[in-house]
């Protein structure tokens, strides 16, 4: 059964392929060959048992933080679920200290104190991988607070689940967001299951951003989350609306291609349907256009995810590499410590 | 920094004159002209938010009916007028959304002071606290610190029964992470929220509706109370009373009676239940050889089982009789007059352990 769309913005694809243009599609492309590989090499090292603990992938997924992160600079901030490796890649995130978090290692992007559901960075405002359902959202209001109170002209970005929908902190913070008309955008990654139970057992309106916007006073807008040019094109509206002080609820039909995490076989769902989201692969359809548009070669793509693929293969080697936290760090940082 | 104990007794010259019948409050205490000030504890908690609110301008105050109001307890009157109301900030009834907010604009950069109506309704926040706010700095590797106060009233109010009257002190204490801050007094009020204030993790300042308007004359000029330092409200010699927040009064109230009787007891505030001055428990303990821990808290795994476990670890040779704990009773608090009195650690039933303690 194929997502409705009834909902969705009309997206022209060669309209906004032209107006993003060739350097940065090649760019957003890169962006998720990047997440892509780093992901499934991380997916294989678990099995190896290099990495340990959940490991929720975003497969699938990339083209919807991608189209979003293309929109923000660095007076924004953004916070997500326990599905976080994408977003700090797309922020600029050495993979190397993102590998070495999943593998444990005391060169990791938080000590190895977190691993694959906490990545963060002061620096670009990344508040987080945050593994409890709906916990960020109302972090992610509070950044947007800040925004406003010191006038910095930024907006928040906070990503969720389907399954985060129906928490009291989704709602909670909507409602603030509208009252006080704070810059902050809320991004429903709708992926059909919260864990094994499908959406429609656990919310009772298909299209939640259109339901529930009304209801909160919000703009809202619903897009096809495997399509970039939808993604690109929904975030360059959602963010200029923030910034004028107007908080904006948005839901992605998107879909994992993988389970919930590495442990999940995903029974739940047929090999049908599966089949049918990875025939509109967005990273593919993206290579396919650039090819399409000839810019860029068979060869060249190749090569490029060579690359890709090495820099990877990079941040695995310096992950295995690196040392495990020294015990004297067990108790370090339960305080903060200036 | 040295504390001077024993250096701001209760007793005061003067009372506070009510203004047509409501108590004095707002950040302005009543100068007294020899370099010290009348204030409640109310007043000392305002006076501390003012004067940090003017010197850093990253702090706000969030919470319900705060701001046009004036604080449910009125706490924070008078500073809409003073500060606006960006930085006084009224919410809804959402505390989970403001708790979280306040993480998120922590992260960012600001130190937000959030009011719990009363620390009842902190639970409607828990996951907020505990999942964010308690383990940040931590599971970021020490990038993220929380610089947050949360605050509010904390304990049994008048008659209020079972959802009103929780003590959350060896709750919020259980958590690494957490500050627990638990005042008797003003001067030790204001001193410990204008050192909240400058810190950089999250504090849960628990006050007491009871305490408010306990009036104490304190310094004018500029002090702080640095966390993990206890201060003796009563010397004495022959049992040590360890207490907090408005059990340090019913057991002072329990020692001047004890007193009558000729047993002298030493009443032992460590003001900070997280961290804790075990060293001044323990100075004490080896003077006196006994002990008794007063608490609102439930007796399981309450304050007073931590306190005796500890002085076990620490001060074994030093007890010629079990530490005795007087703790709320264990049941919801109820409505009924007699009732609530017989769940809270009252005098009578502190006198009654510290007699256990010296085996009398």
């Amino acid at each position: 059964m194929a997502t409705t769309l009834a909902s969705a913005l009309p997206i022209d694809a060669a309209a906004v392929r032209k107006e993003i243009g060739k350097d940065n599609l090649l760019a957003l492309w890169k962006d998720m060959l990047l997440i892509r590989r780093f992901e499934e090499r991380a997916g294989k090292a678990y099995l190896e048992k290099k990495i340990a603990g959940f490991l929720h992938l975003y497969i699938g997924q990339e083209a919807v933080a991608t189209g979003f992160y293309a929109h923000l600079d660095s007076r924004d901030a953004s916070v997500t679920t326990y599905r976080c490796h994408a977003q700090a890649l797309l922020l600029g995130l050495d993979p190397k200290e993102l590998m070495a978090e999943l593998y444990g290692k005391v060169t990791g992007n938080v000590k190895g104190k977190g691993g694959s559901m906490h990545f963060f960075s002061k620096e670009k405002k990344y508040l987080g991988g945050h593994g409890i359902v709906g916990g960020q959202i109302p972090v992610g209001t509070g950044a947007a607070l800040t925004a406003k109170y010191r006038k910095t002209g930024g907006v928040s970005v906070t990503f969720l689940g389907d399954g985060a929908s129906p928490q009291g902190t989704f709602h909670e913070s909507l409602n603030l967001a509208a009252l006080w008309n704070l810059p902050a955008i809320y991004v429903i990654e709708n992926n059909r299951y919260g864990m094994g139970t499908a959406s429609h057992r656990a919310v009772s309106v298909e299209n939640i951003a259109e339901a529930k916007a009304p209801g909160y006073g919000m703009a809202s807008f619903t897009f096809d989350g495997l399509d970039l040019y939808a993604s690109w094109k929904t975030a360059q509206q959602a963010v200029a609306l923030a910034r004028s002080g107007k908080p904006v609820l948005i839901e992605a039909k998107t879909y994992r291609f993988r389970g919930h995490s590495v442990s999940d076989a995903a029974s739940y769902r047929s090999k049908e349907e599966l089949a049918e989201y990875q025939a509109r692969d967005p990273i593919e359809r993206i290579k396919a256009d650039l090819i399409g548009e000839k810019w860029l070669s068979e060869t060249q793509a190749e090569q490029i995810d060579e690359q890709v693929l090495t820099r990877v293969q990079e941040a695995m080697k310096f992950a295995d590499e690196s040392a495990e936290p020294p015990l004297s760090d067990l108790t370090r940082h339960v305080f903060a410590e200036e | 920094m040295t504390v001077t104990r024993l250096a701001h007794p209760l007793a005061t010259r003067r009372k506070l004159e009510p203004k047509n019948g409501d108590p004095i409050n707002g950040h302005k205490g009543i100068i007294l002209g020899d370099g010290t000030q009348l204030v409640s504890m109310r007043m000392a908690l305002c006076q501390a938010l003012f004067e940090e609110m003017n010197r850093d301008d990253s702090i706000f105050v969030m919470g319900e009916e705060v701001a046009e109001y004036n604080g449910a307890y009125k706490v924070t009157k008078g500073l809409l007028d003073v500060f606006g109301p960006e930085r006084i900030r009224d919410t809804p009834i959402t505390e989970s959304a403001f708790t979280g907010m306040a993480v998120g604009a922590a992260m960012t950069g600001l130190r937000p002071v959030i009011e719990f109506m009363s620390w009842n309704f902190s639970f409607v926040a828990f996951d907020q606290i505990i999942s964010n706010a308690s383990k940040m700095c931590y599971m970021t590797g020490g990038m993220f610190p929380i610089p947050l106060v949360m605050r509010g009233p904390n304990g049994a109010g008048p008659r209020v029964s079972s959802q009103h009257s929780h003590a959350v002190e060896a709750l919020f204490s259980h958590f690494p992470g957490l500050i627990v801050v638990s005042p008797s007094t003003p001067y030790d009020a204001k001193g410990l929220m204008k050192t909240a204030l400058r810190q950089n993790n999250p504090v849960c300042f628990l006050e007491n509706e009871m305490l408010y308007n306990v009036e104490q004359e304190i310094p004018v000029d500029e002090y702080l109370i640095p966390f993990g330092v206890g201060d003796i409200k009563r010397e004495g010699t022959d049992c040590t009373i360890v207490a907090v927040n408005r059990s340090v009064h019913w057991s002072l109230e329990a020692a001047a009676e004890l007193a009558k009787e000729g047993i002298s007891c030493e009443v032992v505030d460590p003001r900070t239940v997280k961290p804790l001055d075990l060293p001044l428990i323990c100075e004490s303990v080896a003077k006196t050889n006994r002990c008794v821990v007063v608490e609102e808290c439930y007796r399981t795994g309450g304050f007073g089982a931590e306190i005796s476990a500890l002085l076990m670890e620490h001060s074994f040779d030093d007890l010629d009789a079990p530490v005795q704990r007087v703790a709320s009773t264990e049941n919801p608090m109820p409505y009924a007059a007699n009732l609530e009195r017989e769940t809270l650690p009252m005098p009578h039933r502190i006198i009654a352990a510290v007699k256990q303690a010296l085996y009398r």
